[in-house]
């Protein structure tokens, strides 16, 4: 009884006490970031703590599309040849500032440079720092593709490639190209201390960092000086909440506002909790089964076409992803520009998939499926979605055998030119454009690495490697529809699904807004008290 | 005594090399490739994969890597961890003391219910307590935890309201960390109801995490309890006439311990193991959610580093109690 009556005491003050000082907005984040840097990571909770709050970029993606715009740079132009890009940077942008440093100056050309110099020269004092792994400016191919980064004036920047690019404008928003201040890494590598610019982050973004401990709380203030305005909530908090089924008592208890990365089967009692809105968006992702199309008897088109039409994929969208995904018809999906809807996607028809199979002289034909032992927004449950598969191929007289592996020796087994069998895997794209998902998932040069179906073909690859170098959007949507016209007569994989993504919020609330690209943002966002 | 103690201390040394090969090993032995984890479904090319494994080390021999690390180990110097770049000790350090406050916590709900429990089913043998109880203890002990934690946060959290769902202390709390011990840190502070919101904080992670501990150490008190009682001592106080609450809590309940610190001595290592699970549901900020983290990261060092700390750590407590022993009962120093 006593410990019934302190727990409630305890309770009631937490109540009083929110309701007596001004609350900030509360985001029951899945994890921990790996650090503050965005350049040095690859994973989305590291980009939500990071990238989002704390920096800008010189262009940036509209919140909710993925439409580029201006960022820190207010305008560019492109050289005729496309190998020139001049961008004319915005003028009175703040830097925030901390007990270790407070800055001398607005944001200008040199922070430009340093951001892009550092991951780019291995002589830049900087790039070792943090063990100076640079992953996604390496994955990006910017190494290759950036000749120089040139000062033209303390408010001009140019940038020259050594082959014309169309995506470098969307790359330039990534989470990688980060701007950060080149005067507080001065202070920080003379103070001997370099590392805090991974530790103790200064951006110009809407939020700055406050303090974070690790596995716990992220606390982040309100950026007054920021260039958009600043945000009407009153600091922002990510407390790490790992598992889905604690965020969503959280979320009902009012202990957070926003949380990511629901339970599928947690969907429908939350859409009729009153106390929890239910936002949900297609998510920018494709989940597919990649045949090895360099083995037989996966390099005849037809048995692929064949294989394709047996499987049931509105079952798969029903029992696997619960409802919450769409069937795939296209290797890209629908919220991305150049989506070509008219394409048709193969029937389900087992009778007409057997009969194909029985025309190409394909009989007791053995299969391995392989089934990725984790969990993604595009693949929630691998191992079913293989049985639904197998189960599928039975019905055609294709016997299947379901393989995993532990996750690392997956992704390395399954880059394998001679792998057997075919793979189930998926991409969630990182800059909107298509050629992140045409070129690194079926490009040749993708062979024996991210293209999984080690497929190479000619035509398919004339049209996106002109599409690449291509700058007017017009002639590029020609060339990627086009392309998925190619890449469905070839049937390099069954498409499976395009997953939706859910955001359960409190109705306080408002103007959050899912991202396409993954992220969480919350500029922009406001809560009622 | 001196020379018990340092007799004890003397296994530390081939223990303590033994786990550094063991930690160095386990991890190696594990499939999957800790660059390729990282590199994800992106790939990466074989010339960044080669000069990401000479970066690492990784394109060394293996007795010269464990070598290098064991050297590293003798010089205090654990590696930095490959996904945070930060050195494993400062983040063990950051985190350890939230671990040890909840095991701590858990190890008093444990003993301070599963004694007096114990003692009493002992003494009431075959009575309805003593069956009920035992019967509780089984189902506490296969209780799994995940289970159980969630259970408790839903009744508890979700419709009486009365704890809070997760977490150390509420986020309306913030000041610097001294001590890393909530309880403490929180008192430190001065500010209203932090203190309480720390102990509420603590509530539940306790009782799962003390549950299986608590079962262990009641059957343990019960069955050594039982032992003592048989014993022609015990009838020669009762028949001199002390009253039952001398015989059992004097005479007996000091004998029937020492199988029992044993035991208490042991969950220490359970606790450790079972923290991975309840920091994970009760999103603590401790070491077990850290190297489980680290265990699907394949980062090496941070792995390495970790169990070799806890490992040190479970040693230091039994040798504590092997000492303990000594205080309790004098034959064994003298042995």
């Amino acid at each position: 009884m006593k410990l019934k009556q302190t727990l409630a005491t305890g309770a009631v003050l937490s109540v009083l006490a929110s309701s007596a000082i001004a609350a900030p907005l509360v985001y029951c984040s899945e994890g921990s970031p790996e650090g503050f840097d965005p350049a040095l990571f690859t994973s989305g909770t590291t980009f939500d703590a990071s990238s989002h709050p704390i920096y800008n970029h010189l262009t940036e993606f509209v919140t909710g599309t993925t439409e580029v715009v201006p960022g820190l740079a207010e305008s560019w132009e492109v050289s005729e040849d496309g190998l020139e890009y001049t961008f004319n940077l915005r003028q009175g942008v703040k830097f925030h500032s901390n007990d270790a440093f407070t800055p001398t100056r607005d944001f200008n050309a040199d922070d430009v440079i340093f951001s892009f110099e550092r991951q780019r020269l291995e002589d830049h004092p900087y790039h070792e720092v943090s063990g100076g792994t640079w992953e996604y400016f390496e994955g990006m191919s910017m190494p290759d593709l950036v000749v120089s980064v040139e000062k033209v004036d303390d408010y001009t920047v140019k940038f020259v490639l050594n082959r014309p690019e169309a995506p470098f404008i969307a790359n330039l928003a990534m989470d990688f190209a980060s701007i950060l201040s080149a005067e507080y890494a001065d202070a920080m590598m003379e103070a001997g201390t370099p590392e805090q610019l991974n530790q103790a982050p200064i951006g110009t973004g809407p939020f700055s960092f406050v303090a974070y401990q690790k596995d716990a709380v992220i606390r982040y203030a309100t950026n007054p000086d920021y260039w958009e305005g600043a945000s009407s909530l009153e600091g922002l908090i990510f407390a790490i909440t790992p598992d889905a089924s604690v965020r969503y008592q959280k979320l009902k208890a009012g202990e957070c506002h926003i949380m990511p990365y629901p339970n599928p089967a947690d969907i429908e009692a939350m859409k009729s909790d009153p106390d929890i809105n239910v936002l949900e968006q297609e998510g920018l992702n494709v989940g597919y089964l990649g045949y090895n199309t360099q083995q037989a008897p996966f390099d005849n088109v037809n048995v692929r076409k064949a294989l394709n039409m047996a499987i049931d994929k509105q079952a798969i969208i029903d029992v696997v992803f619960q409802g919450s995904g769409q069937i795939a018809k296209n290797p890209i999906p629908p919220t991305m520009w150049s989506y070509n809807d008219a394409i048709e996607d193969d029937p389900y028809d087992p009778e007409a998939a057997k009969s194909m199979l029985e025309a190409e002289g394909v009989t007791d034909l053995s299969m391995k499926v392989w089934a990725m032992p984790v969990q993604r927004p595009y693949n929630p449950n691998a191992r079913r979605m293989a049985e639904l598969i197998q189960e599928d191929f039975s019905e055609i007289g294709v016997d299947v055998e379901i393989v995993s592996y532990e996750w690392g020796e997956y992704l390395s087994r399954s880059r394998e030119l001679d792998r057997d069998g075919a793979i189930l895997l998926g991409w969630t794209g990182d800059n909107g454009d298509p050629d992140n998902f045409l070129a690194v998932l079926l490009g040749c040069d993708g062979i024996g690495n991210s293209n999984r179906a080690q497929w190479c073909h000619e035509p398919f690859e004339e049209l996106i490697q002109k599409a690449k170098v291509t700058t007017d959007v017009e002639e590029r949507t020609a060339l990627y529809e086009e392309a998925q016209v190619v890449f469905k007569e070839q049937a390099p994989w069954a498409t499976i699904a395009h997953s939706v993504v859910y955001m359960p919020v409190r109705p306080e609330v408002s103007g959050y807004k899912v991202h396409p690209l993954g992220g969480h943002i919350f500029y922009g966002v406001e809560l009622a008290q | 005594m001196i020379k018990y103690f340092l007799s004890k201390l003397l296994t530390f040394v081939p223990t303590f090399f033994g786990v550094t090969l063991i930690s160095f090993a386990f991890i190696r032995v594990l499939p999957g490739d800790p660059i390729i984890v990282m590199a994800g479904e992106r790939g990466l090319s074989d010339e960044r994969y080669a000069e990401l494994s000479a970066e690492y080390g990784f394109d060394r021999p293996i007795l010269v890597q464990y070598w290098d690390y064991l050297t590293g180990v003798l010089q205090g110097d654990l590696g930095e961890s490959f996904v945070t770049k930060k050195p494993v000790w400062d983040e063990f350090f950051a985190l350890f003391p939230a671990t040890l406050e909840l095991a701590l916590c858990a190890m008093v709900f444990a003993v301070v219910l599963g004694l007096p429990a114990g003692v009493i089913a002992a003494v009431n043998r075959g009575k309805l307590f003593d069956r009920t109880l035992m019967s509780t203890a089984l189902v506490g002990y296969s209780m799994p935890i995940f289970w159980w934690a969630l259970l408790l946060i839903i009744v508890f959290s979700g419709n009486l309201g009365w704890t809070p769902v997760s977490g150390r202390i509420s986020l309306l709390y913030y000041f610097d960390t001294l001590t890393g011990f909530m309880l403490i840190d929180s008192l430190l502070s001065g500010q209203d109801g932090a203190f309480m919101s720390a102990v509420n904080h603590l509530v539940l992670p306790s009782i799962v995490l003390g549950t299986i501990p608590l079962a262990v150490i009641a059957r343990q008190t019960r069955s050594a309890m039982l032992e003592v009682l048989s014993e022609d001592y015990i009838r020669t106080a009762r028949a001199k006439g002390l009253a039952p609450v001398e015989v059992n809590g004097l005479h007996a309940l000091r004998n029937a311990l020492i199988p029992v610190i044993t035991v208490i001595g042991l969950s220490v290592g359970t606790l450790m193991g079972g923290a991975i699970l309840t920091e994970t549901i009760f999103s603590w900020p401790g070491i077990g959610k850290w190297m489980l983290d680290s265990i699907f990261r394949r980062d090496y060092p941070v792995v390495q580093g970790g169990l070799l700390l806890i490992a040190v750590f479970v040693m230091i407590v039994n040798l504590t109690v092997d000492v303990l022993y000594g205080f309790i009962n004098p034959k064994i120093r003298k042995r």
